[in-house]
């Protein structure tokens, strides 16, 4: 069990998104938070991320209290959120050389990797001029280059059109195939090649 | 992933921007360029009482000109995710935030100190006084730029921080202001000046130490 949520509730502005939740993440395993617009998949997400404290319960990283474990932790993530990351003055490969110091990120050639991304002959203007969805397929260039074990994806596929999506999933399959283990929220059904998505209800809550 | 890297990486890219962002750098020169042209024609021709006042003129010129730059600072990286990012992969935000802060410097106080002998031209400086500005600018404006990543910092998730931040850092200007504008005043007189230019020095030491750390600390609470 590489990710577990013991017993973790949440409140904001005086609702309680969720509370007493148990979740757990294993190696090799796509697990797909489902619920409906301001149910607290982000929110929820936030927390296994390490970005906010639960208000109550806690957090395991392979049994190990987050607290104890953040920065072997941290190393392990990859954390996209809802916000793409991408600054939109600096062109594509602007972008990724500046997460290449801040994660750590395998050696490769980003050329390569943003042609194969379909960004081929983009990679050098201000991502600004980029659509949406090109703006979403650079963010999530770094799923290509990193290391981590676990992945947080926040609506990884908004914006993308069916080439990227399968793209994408066939990531995501990789990933699982070499022991990773992918945590997302989507509003569509995700199907990954090979692998059983296993779907985690949060229930809307007044 | 460590702090020289990720130093490094945020300068370039910092500076990148500033090359991008051409505003960034040349609003602030212009608003001290406009308030410092206006002071002459707003007292009237009376170039001894525009001397006396010059050092302070010029202080508080800088000062709200660093100052009008400063929200921005840390504002567009949190509005599209990069220091949620950041703050998630536990990267050394320290790196980050000084690189920030000088990149900041060079953007906002750099040009102020370039510009400064001209400015002084028209409010009557003598040439010691000059010497003195350009030294007190020289020592102070990276302070300036310290203080105002910090008030960047902890008004970042304020809805409307502009004001907050204004609030917030303003009273740390003062100590400043009083002894950069001193050192000014004694270089009209001929006096020696160097007891301020050291405490300026002091203050920007005890900052360089202390704020990035501050910064560090107050993104990761704004990011959470």
């Amino acid at each position: 069990m590489l990710l577990s949520a013991h017993q973790l509730s949440c409140v904001r502005q005086d609702r309680v998104l969720f509370e007493q939740l148990d979740l757990q993440l294993h190696a090799g395993e796509v697990l797909q938070i489902a619920g409906k617009n301001g149910a607290g998949k982000s929110s929820l997400l936030r927390l296994l991320a390490g970005l906010a404290e639960p208000d109550d319960g806690d957090i395991r990283y392979q049994q190990v209290p987050l607290l104890q474990s953040a920065d072997d932790y941290a190393e392990n993530l990859c954390f996209i959120g809802h916000l793409a990351g991408v600054q939109p003055q600096l062109t594509a490969l602007e972008n990724l050389a500046f997460w290449r110091a801040c994660f750590a990120l395998t050696p490769a050639d980003d050329w390569a990797l943003l042609a194969q991304l379909g960004l081929a002959g983009l990679e050098d203007i201000p991502c600004q001029q980029l659509s949406a969805g090109q703006q979403r397929r650079v963010s999530l260039a770094r799923l290509w280059l990193t290391t981590a074990q676990i992945w947080i994806l926040d609506e990884p596929f908004t914006a993308l059109d069916q080439s990227a999506i399968a793209a994408l999933t066939r990531r995501i399959a990789t990933h699982c195939e070499t022991g990773g283990a992918v945590l997302l929220t989507s509003h569509q059904p995700v199907q990954v090649p090979g692998h059983p998505v296993r779907q985690f209800m949060l229930e809307y809550r007044w | 992933m460590s702090h020289v890297a990720v130093f490094a990486a945020t300068f370039r890219r910092e500076i990148k921007l500033l090359a991008r962002q051409k505003a960034d750098w040349v609003n602030p020169l212009l608003f001290f360029i406009i308030i410092l042209t206006l002071f002459p024609l707003g007292v009237g021709a009376k170039p001894n009482l525009l001397r006396e006042i010059a050092p302070g003129v010029i202080w508080i010129a800088a000062l709200l000109s660093v100052l009008l730059g400063a929200e921005r600072q840390f504002r567009q990286d949190h509005r599209d995710g990069v220091l949620e990012q950041l703050v998630a992969a536990r990267s050394p935000l320290l790196g980050y935030s000084l690189a920030k802060i000088a990149a900041g410097w060079l953007g906002s106080g750099l040009p102020l100190i370039l510009v400064s002998p001209l400015l002084a031209l028209f409010l009557g400086l003598s040439a010691e006084a000059l010497t003195a500005v350009v030294l007190t600018l020289l020592l102070g404006t990276p302070l300036l730029s310290l203080l105002s990543a910090l008030g960047a910092a902890l008004t970042l998730s304020a809805d409307k921080g502009g004001i907050l931040l204004a609030l917030i850092i303003l009273p740390l200007y003062i100590p400043l202001l009083i002894f950069a504008s001193a050192a000014v005043e004694q270089a009209s007189f001929g006096l020696n000046y160097q007891a301020q230019l050291a405490v300026l020095a002091a203050m920007l030491c005890v900052a360089l130490a202390l704020v990035p750390i501050a910064v560090q600390k107050a993104l990761k609470l704004n990011v959470g």
